[in-house]
């Protein structure tokens, strides 16, 4: 485990947003965690957790409120214009809606050679040749190439978009819900995609996603993440076989399994409630709102995320007394 | 679960007319559905499952959309043809005896009507009662679906409601006068996890509760397997196998249910090998291939399944399939296991 | 009926056992995305086309312009030349919309007044497109405090009564070509910058400018590549349907005596000059303003066209 690079480091993040007068939405509140070179770490989460504002600030593509993120040695909130653009050279992020991600104006030659003429990597012949490569790379042709987006299905076009990210050889990609708006059998292709590519150029993916099967199957270590906060966290097989913070068991036995047998003998933890409002948040936990075991103190002190076993993280008072 | 039937589809074809020709979204299906069971319509988007259950409540957009109208086709509910009826007919029908949710609750609440208001003008409409009656009704759906204080909660708009609840209030909407009937169309696609599970519960329940037959429209194998009886799966506008949950789940027989089954990862286990994915994208229904649909995509595909569309093999009662596989002449070798049954 | 043709012949086949050799996906990619279809300009351009009333629009246009330069031509007559021998004569073989009260042939000072119309009507859209452009993508690009100033200019600009400043500004400058452009484009682009605003801030939004951005572009850029070609639609609708307001306007104030100047002339000058003679002569007001009319209906039918060419909802 020491022998691992560490690309990435987030330190207590916030991102908060001003929605009005004395109202501020905490979308990411005080987030930590590393991403090693090479892995790939999963961040789930119900909607309005903070797990995409979470992702687009690691990118950079909002000012945090505070906190780090310390990419390679250097704080990326901190850089001047031209070091931004050398460090998107070496980040790229991949959208959730393969609609909205693509411009409709323009041929996906030139969507997929933009950052090349950003950074003017390649010229004429050569940029061509890289682009009709990168093409075959995610499964598409060459003759794909002068077509327009809204010519695709929404699988091709997210390996469109797939395609673009890879253009300018990026070390490290942030994933948000790359999969979530496809067809069940293009999710797979876009997954295997995925692992295909992170073993053939070495990539750190930042894997963001509900489905929470499909973060099981991809990511090496996942971050759960509830209300702006990181409830838990561990390596993937060990966050789903022993579950620790309330919250992640109630969300690991809420998913519906695809097999009648085990779906009847599984024990569901029921959740009360929805999700409260993120703006202007109570002290405390966040989940003790609904969580069954809340106490007077989980409603008045915020909980740290401590180690409760070797790589495995979890924010609750009462981890201990219950998981005896 | 020997139940009588209470629809019936038969040879159900509807065409969509765009600028770039006509769409066959639903090619000659064919189901029933028993009083009180639940029937699951699986499939990709654009296979025409929304379709065949819009047509069914008489929602599709007149002028662009044709349904096939000649002595074989027919929507039969309690055996009476509900393509031959007027539009009042309809109207009558709907709502009353056959509801349908929705996957966006926003767009199937009137947001300028107080939730109250919305479920009295279902009972309203449908049922001879004064207004203190249909007030109360609706307030009793609402504690049905479980929404808390449901009281205030009548004078409430749409958007002071979340997502969940917005869910649960449509499907008050819904149920204001116990259809035999419901229709839900992705039901859960747009929600959480933790709320999905609610919301399927809720309407299992309320299935038992009121003895409702339950249309499930999803693309999500997941949900379908807790809560339906049956399950039909279909592609490129036809149903290509149906059968019992188990039947389709541990023996189905077609090589795309397998394919779907595959392509998602088991949370339960813990192998990391690359998942089962199935290459290219579905068919353009304005000009589909001959033959089987699916053999463009299919890894067992012979040359008849690019010719011809294969005839219906019955394995039991409840499963049929329609695949060449299953053609005594057809190539069975390297086929996964349990997948041809002979005899 | 395809359908029931396919199924019968698909019905015909022999059941050989070669038929059941697999092929598995071979010779088929799966990736096929159906014929080569239109770019967006082309589809645009497909739709408007199909349009019956757009097209026609289009042809009452073309043929307005060629009328209003060919038509001095083909009448031989000079739109100045005062022949008081033949004032007021009903249109005939040799005059085709008679003559005015002062003998000019009316047919060439209706194509002569077509042009300045037609030119002031282009001159206005042009500048309120450029200005409204420029300040609504600076309002909509850098929000806060700077959309927030320029959207009060916009309101105090576009509340300021439009017939004052022309006659304030006719008085300032002089009555000319430039000062009626002037006048008439001053307060017109607050609209179009309020528009463009708008459609900045919705598509600025998009995931792709987000992915722009993500690659490293700069703002100018995004503007170029990504807000323009995307608002260069509705932009265009707004301009289609902005110069009949302008030669509109023009007429007006022409008519009531604060547009071009003698011997000048436009249809609104004509117009106001016909409607003099209106108990005696009607024709002398009926052309000019049928010309307006036509060339104003023409716009409009091209506008309403190209407003549902570019609708996305419409496109599949």
């Amino acid at each position: 485990m020491a022998e691992k690079e560490v690309l990435i480091e987030v330190k207590d993040l916030k991102k908060y947003f001003n929605v009005g007068k004395k109202a501020v939405l905490k979308a990411v509140d005080g987030v930590n965690f590393k991403i090693y070179k090479g892995e790939t770490l999963g961040l789930v989460g119900e909607s309005g957790c903070g797990k995409t504002t979470c992702g687009k600030t690691v990118m950079g593509l909002y000012e945090a409120t505070g906190g780090q993120v310390i990419f390679d040695g250097v704080d990326i909130h901190s850089l001047n214009r031209k070091e931004k653009k050398e460090f998107t050279k070496r980040a790229q992020i991949i959208f959730q809606d393969p609609y909205s991600s693509l411009n409709p104006r323009m041929t996906v030659e030139d969507i997929i050679g933009e950052g090349i003429d950003i950074h003017g990597l390649y010229k004429g012949e050569e940029r061509r040749k890289r682009i009709h490569h990168l093409l075959e790379l995610v499964g598409l042709n060459k003759e794909h190439a002068m077509r327009f987006p809204h010519e695709f299905s929404g699988g091709q076009r997210q390996r469109i978009g797939i395609a673009r990210a890879l253009a300018i050889e990026p070390e490290f990609i942030v994933c948000d819900e790359p999969i979530s708006a496809l067809d069940v059998s293009i999710q797979a292709q876009v997954v295997n995609l995925l692992i295909k590519l992170q073993k053939d150029l070495g990539l750190t993916y930042l894997f963001i996603a509900h489905d929470l099967s499909m973060v099981k199957h991809i990511s090496d270590r996942v971050g759960v993440m509830y209300l702006g906060n990181m409830v838990e966290f561990a390596s993937s097989d060990e966050l789903y076989a022993e579950p620790l913070h309330p919250y992640t068991k109630a969300l690991m036995s809420a998913i519906p399994i695809p097999d009648p047998q085990a779906e009847k003998s599984k024990k569901r933890i029921p959740i009360q409630g929805e999700i409260p409002s993120p703006i202007n948040p109570k002290p405390g936990c966040r989940f003790a709102t609904r969580c069954k075991y809340a106490t007077e103190e989980c409603k008045q002190i915020t909980p740290e995320l401590k180690e409760v076993l070797p790589g495995h993280y979890v924010a609750c008072h009462r981890t201990e007394e219950l998981n005896q | 679960m020997m139940g009588e039937k209470i629809l019936e589809v038969k040879d159900l074809n509807v065409s969509f007319h765009t600028y770039a020709g006509i769409s066959h979204a639903v090619r000659g299906v064919d189901f029933y559905l028993n009083k009180g069971e639940t029937l699951a319509i699986v499939g990709e988007s654009g296979c025409g499952k929304t379709v065949t259950s819009k047509a069914i409540m008489g929602l599709l957009p007149t002028p662009q959309s044709q349904i096939k109208r000649d002595d074989g086709s027919a929507i039969l509910f309690h055996g009476e043809n509900l393509l031959e009826y007027s539009e009042k007919q309809m109207t009558e029908i709907r709502g009353s005896k056959i509801s349908m949710i929705f996957q966006d609750p926003m767009t199937s609440l009137n947001p300028t009507m107080k939730i109250g208001d919305q479920i009295m003008e279902s009972i309203l409409i449908h049922q001879n009662v004064t207004k203190e009656e249909a007030k109360k009704q609706a307030l009793q759906m609402l504690e049905l679906v479980k929404i808390p204080n449901a009281e205030q909660r009548m004078k409430q708009y749409p958007f002071e409601f979340s997502g969940g609840m917005r869910q649960r209030a449509m499907i008050a909407v819904a149920l204001a006068c116990k259809p035999e009937v419901l229709i839900a169309d992705e039901p859960t696609t747009a929600l959480d996890v933790t709320i999905q599970a609610q919301i399927m519960d809720l309407i299992g329940e309320l299935q038992k509760e009121l003895n409702m037959a339950v249309i499930l429209v999803t693309h999500d194998l997941g949900v379908v397997a807790s809560v339906a009886d049956r399950i039909q799966v279909m592609y490129a506008g036809k149903i290509i196998e149906r059968g019992t949950v188990d039947e389709i789940f541990y023996h189905s027989a077609h090589p795309y249910t397998r394919a779907l089954l595959n392509s998602v990862p088991k949370i339960h286990t813990n192998n990391k090998e690359t998942l089962y994915s199935l290459k290219g994208t579905p068919p353009d229904l304005i000009n589909p291939p001959a033959g089987c649909s699916f053999a463009p995509r299919c890894e067992y595909g012979m040359k008849i399944c690019r010719q011809r569309y294969p005839d219906v093999t019955t394995f039991s009662d409840s499963q049929q399939c329609s695949c060449w596989l299953h053609h005594p002449k057809a190539d069975v070798s390297g086929l996964p296991e349990g997948m041809i049954r002979r005899g | 009926m395809v359908e029931n043709q396919k199924k019968i012949i698909e019905e015909n086949i022999p059941l050989t056992d070669d038929l059941f050799q697999r092929v598995g996906t071979k010779g088929l990619s799966g990736e096929d995305i159906g014929k080569k279809s239109l770019t967006y300009w082309a589809d645009v351009w497909r739709r408007f086309h199909s349009n019956k009333m757009a097209t026609l629009g289009l042809i009452l246009l073309i043929l307005v312009v060629i009328l209003l330069f060919v038509g001095p031509i083909i009448s031989g007559k000079d739109y100045q030349f005062i022949n008081a021998s033949i004032k007021n004569t009903l249109p005939n073989s040799e005059y085709w919309f008679g003559t005015d009260d002062m003998g000019r042939d009316l047919f060439t000072r209706v194509c002569v007044g077509g042009r300045i119309s037609i030119y002031i009507g282009l001159c206005c859209t042009l500048v309120m497109f450029v200005i409204g452009a420029l300040v609504g993508a600076l309002a909509g690009l850098k929000g806060g405090i700077v959309d927030d100033l320029i959207m009060r200019c916009c309101e105090f600009i576009g509340n300021l009564p439009y017939l004052i400043i022309v006659v304030i500004l006719s008085m300032v400058m002089g009555r000319s070509l430039f000062s009626l452009v002037f006048a008439m484009s001053l307060t017109a682009w607050v609209g179009t910058a309020r528009m463009v605003r708008g459609q900045i801030l919705q598509i600025k939004e998009q995931d792709y400018v987000q992915a722009a951005k993500a690659l490293g572009a700069d703002t100018g850029r995004i503007i170029i590549k990504h807000l323009l070609p995307n608002t260069l639609g509705i932009i265009m609708v707004d301009i289609t349907m902005s110069v009949p307001g302008f030669i509109f306007s023009e007429a007006f104030l022409s008519y009531i005596g604060l547009g071009v100047r003698p011997p000048e002339t436009s249809w609104g000058a004509l117009a106001s000059a016909g409607q003099q003679q209106l108990m005696f002569y009607p024709y002398q007001l009926f052309f000019p303003c049928l010309l307006i009319i036509i060339t104003i209906l023409s716009f409009h039918l091209i506008g309403d066209g190209l407003s549902d060419a570019l609708d996305p909802k419409l496109r599949q």
